[in-house]
């Protein structure tokens, strides 16, 4: 039988490399907020002849209002993405004007986000609490689930545990797809990192209602062992729902589902993956490392209270 | 017997859905219920205009939530009176509305319409018209931080425009646009005694303190109607007719948030995620059939009822499809698919353990149960969160994201626990093959 618990310092390294970029890039980088969080507006248009005009008219052309923070970018062949500080509606319509003129045809609006400074504030204050309310309201209940337990408790910190897991792999393929295209975090992130905390949870529960479950049939065996046994036994149905039929659904989003949903695909398709793994390979082995206080023999502690039990 | 009561109960449900479900159907009209069905498409799909508004006061002003739903219903009406086919206005909120239109694609005149106060003033000018375009104090306030500046000229406010009973564009001579408006009996006598008494005197018209024009009374208007010209365009006659028609707002508000999605967006991302759902959907059925052969194949057939369910609530609610709303319904259909596959695994362990069919099927659904239970009400919680998240502050993506989700789940319940379950019973009395690994795939 496979011994994965044997390895879980393994598997917390692993996941441990994966994070690591995302602080990386952080670091150098920076956040990439979008205007959903920063406030401010975004104008994407495209010229139906297949040349936009030159980057620096379109700066200039918000110079003209005033407007000095405006950054442009192209995307795709004929689009023009611009970000800029939070234009009112009448500034806006004339500087869309001004382009029209300078370009000399009709551009179509691709779309246009225009969200004032104050309201981007309050939905990064109110996104973090809901996450935070969310996560807490998981704790009570899977306690409360897992009352037949000992340590109760433990589960649902642990699954907490691995839903932290999950946001930091996202967050570091966030910074990552930032740095190669571009990615922003906007109001579609955070869906998909709702969506993550709420499989994570999911799958961890499947996991640890099997580990309930074996801990009243086989009393004697070691917690290990245990969970051990019920990983394995809940790893078919894993792979079975994850890999064959929920990735499988992201996999079409991802390849056919156009360019505005593939960012949140693509996001969505590593976080569910991450899910599923976290239960198997974070959530588990923590409450395994938790039942074992193996803290204790961490930094080489232990060594020496083997050497003297040996 | 009670698996065929269940199966009559799940044949009911699914006629009913599929009736739902047809692309034409007339709506529910009986028993005072009165209701069309359609499917409702968002605006990321259809392209249009989504605005936030928010009540302009100074800072630590108490929002009036009468006031507050009265502005709504303000604005819902202006919106209306705009033609917007599907327009949708909510409030989110205390002191926010939200306004989508679809299908508007320059939204700056719409939600200019929808969002200026429209409070119309007649004032008393005296013999010094004032030039249209000039910002003015008169002694109507709308509120108390209106106090006119020290030595400024504050004007009289003869009557407001809620006097006014109708409304309607026209052109008058020269071919200018013009607004022709009919008062009410009060707002008849009030303007009869006031032009009486001031023949030859300017009277302004004043919209949200700007000067509009300010004609001089020739002669006392004792009909009660009048004319209001000024520099028109065909639109802003008739953004003003409908400010007009449907009164001033009783708080001012101002657009704190504006999304425009050009159609073709709309269109590529709806057509191109349709076909993504459908290829996904494909895949996934045949591998169900395929690996976990005869509950795989009912399982499908409980999938594609869940399918039919959901779609059919969505339509009856209504709920508005966006982009995020079709990623919650995929994936409450994994939700459904995990149902089935925990209690199909569960299966397989307890035939290879040796039990004999019917109990191993029975101790599946028992064993599994808790684990279904649990995982969907932890997401139930989330979806929970999120909605509150998303109408708290008119976030209408997570909105519809955790809505499509919360429906999906309960649903997928009901056809795992349910329906799959009656099916496999229903097919096991006829399955007479002792050999059944050959049927379930062991």
């Amino acid at each position: 039988m496979f011994n994965i618990l044997g390895k879980r310092y393994l598997f917390f390294g692993i996941s441990l490399l994966l994070i690591l970029p995302g602080f990386l890039l952080l670091i150098f980088y920076g956040l990439n907020l979008s205007v959903d969080f920063t406030g401010g507006t975004l104008v994407e248009i495209s010229f139906e002849s297949g040349t936009p005009p030159p980057l620096e008219d379109i700066v200039g052309i918000y110079n003209q209002f005033d407007i000095s923070d405006v950054q442009v970018q192209t995307t795709g062949d004929n689009t023009i993405i611009s970000r800029s500080s939070y234009l009112e509606d009448k500034t806006r319509a004339d500087i869309l004007t001004a382009i029209e003129q300078s370009a000399g045809e009709q551009v179509t609006i691709v779309r246009i986000d225009s969200v004032g400074a104050t309201i981007g504030q309050e939905v990064t204050l109110r996104a973090a609490l809901a996450i935070a309310v969310a996560a807490l309201i998981v704790v009570v209940y899977i306690t409360f689930a897992f009352r037949g337990m000992p340590n109760a408790f433990r589960n649902g910190v642990c699954a907490i545990i691995a839903e932290i897991h999950d946001v930091l792999i996202i967050f570091s393929l966030l910074m990552i797809g930032g740095v190669l295209w571009g990615w922003q975090i906007d109001a579609l992130f955070l869906t998909a990192l709702l969506t993550v905390i709420g499989f994570s949870v999911q799958d961890t529960i499947v996991v640890f209602d099997r580990i309930r479950e074996n801990s009243v049939i086989y009393r004697r065996l070691p917690f290990e062992t245990l969970v051990n046994h019920s990983i394995i036994q809940t790893l078919q149905r894993s792979i079975n729902t994850q890999l064959m039929t929920v990735e499988f659904m992201l996999l079409a989003l991802v390849l056919f589902g156009g360019l505005t949903l593939r960012q949140f695909s693509v996001i969505l398709l590593v976080g569910l993956f991450s899910g599923t793994y976290s239960s198997i390979f974070v959530a588990a082995p923590v409450l395994v490392v938790w039942e074992n206080r193996e803290w204790q023999n961490w930094f080489g502690r232990g060594k020496k209270k083997q050497q003297a039990a040996n | 017997m009670r698996i065929y009561r269940w199966l009559i109960i799940i044949l009911i449900v699914v006629a009913f859905a599929i009736w739902i479900d047809l692309p034409n159907n007339p709506g529910i009209h009986i028993f005072g219920i009165d209701r069309n069905i359609d499917t409702r498409l968002g605006l990321d799909l259809v392209g249009g205009v989504q605005a936030l508004l928010e009540a302009d006061l100074p800072e630590g002003t108490q929002v009036d939530a009468e006031k507050m739903q009265t502005a709504t219903r303000i604005v819902e009406n202006r919106v209306n009176g705009l033609g917007v086919t599907e327009a949708l206005v909510q409030q989110a909120g205390e002191n926010r509305i939200v306004v989508e239109l679809p299908g508007i694609e320059d939204p700056t005149e719409a939600i200019a319409t929808i969002q200026e106060t429209g409070l119309l003033e007649f004032v008393d000018m005296g013999s010094n018209p004032l030039p249209p375009g000039t910002v003015v104090v008169t002694d109507f306030a709308t509120s108390e931080s209106d106090q006119p500046a020290e030595g400024q000229q504050v004007l009289q406010t003869v009557m407001t425009g809620d006097k006014i009973e109708n409304v309607q564009v026209s052109r008058d001579n020269s071919g200018q646009y013009v607004i022709q408006f009919k008062l009410d009996s009060e707002g008849a006598q009030i303007f009869s005694d006031y032009t009486t008494a001031h023949v030859g005197d300017y009277l302004g018209i004043v919209l949200d303190k700007t000067v509009i024009s300010a004609p001089v009374v020739n002669e006392p208007i004792t009909e009660g109607e009048g004319v209001i010209s000024g520099s028109f365009t065909v639109e802003s006659a008739n953004n003003l007719a409908i400010q007009l028609r449907y009164g001033s707002l009783p708080i001012p508000l101002k657009v704190v948030e504006t999304r425009t999605i050009g159609p073709s967006l709309g269109q590529d991302s709806l057509d191109k995620s349709l076909v993504a759902l459908l290829i996904g959907f494909i895949v996934v059925i045949l591998f169900m059939a395929i690996y976990y052969r005869l509950p795989g194949i009912l399982a499908d057939v409980s999938i594609i009822i869940y399918a039919t369910v959901t779609f059919a609530i969505f339509r009856y609610m209504p709920v508005t499809l966006t982009l995020p709303g079709i990623a919650g319904f995929m994936l409450s259909t994994g939700s459904a698919l995990d149902a089935n596959i925990l209690i199909f695994e569960r299966l397989k362990e307890e035939l290879r353990a040796g039990r004999k069919l019917n109990q191993a099927v029975d101790i599946a659904w028992k064993r599994a149960w808790p684990s279904i239970r649990d995982s969907n009400i932890a997401t139930l919680i989330t979806c929970a969160i999120l909605f509150w998240f998303g109408s708290s502050f008119g976030a209408t993506i997570v909105k519809g994201f955790s809505l499509t989700l919360a429906i999906g789940v309960t649903i997928s319940l009901f056809t795992a626990l349910v329906v799959t379950r009656v099916f496999l019973n229903l097919v096991l009395g006829y399955l007479r093959d002792k050999n059944y690994s050959r049927w379930f795939g062991i």
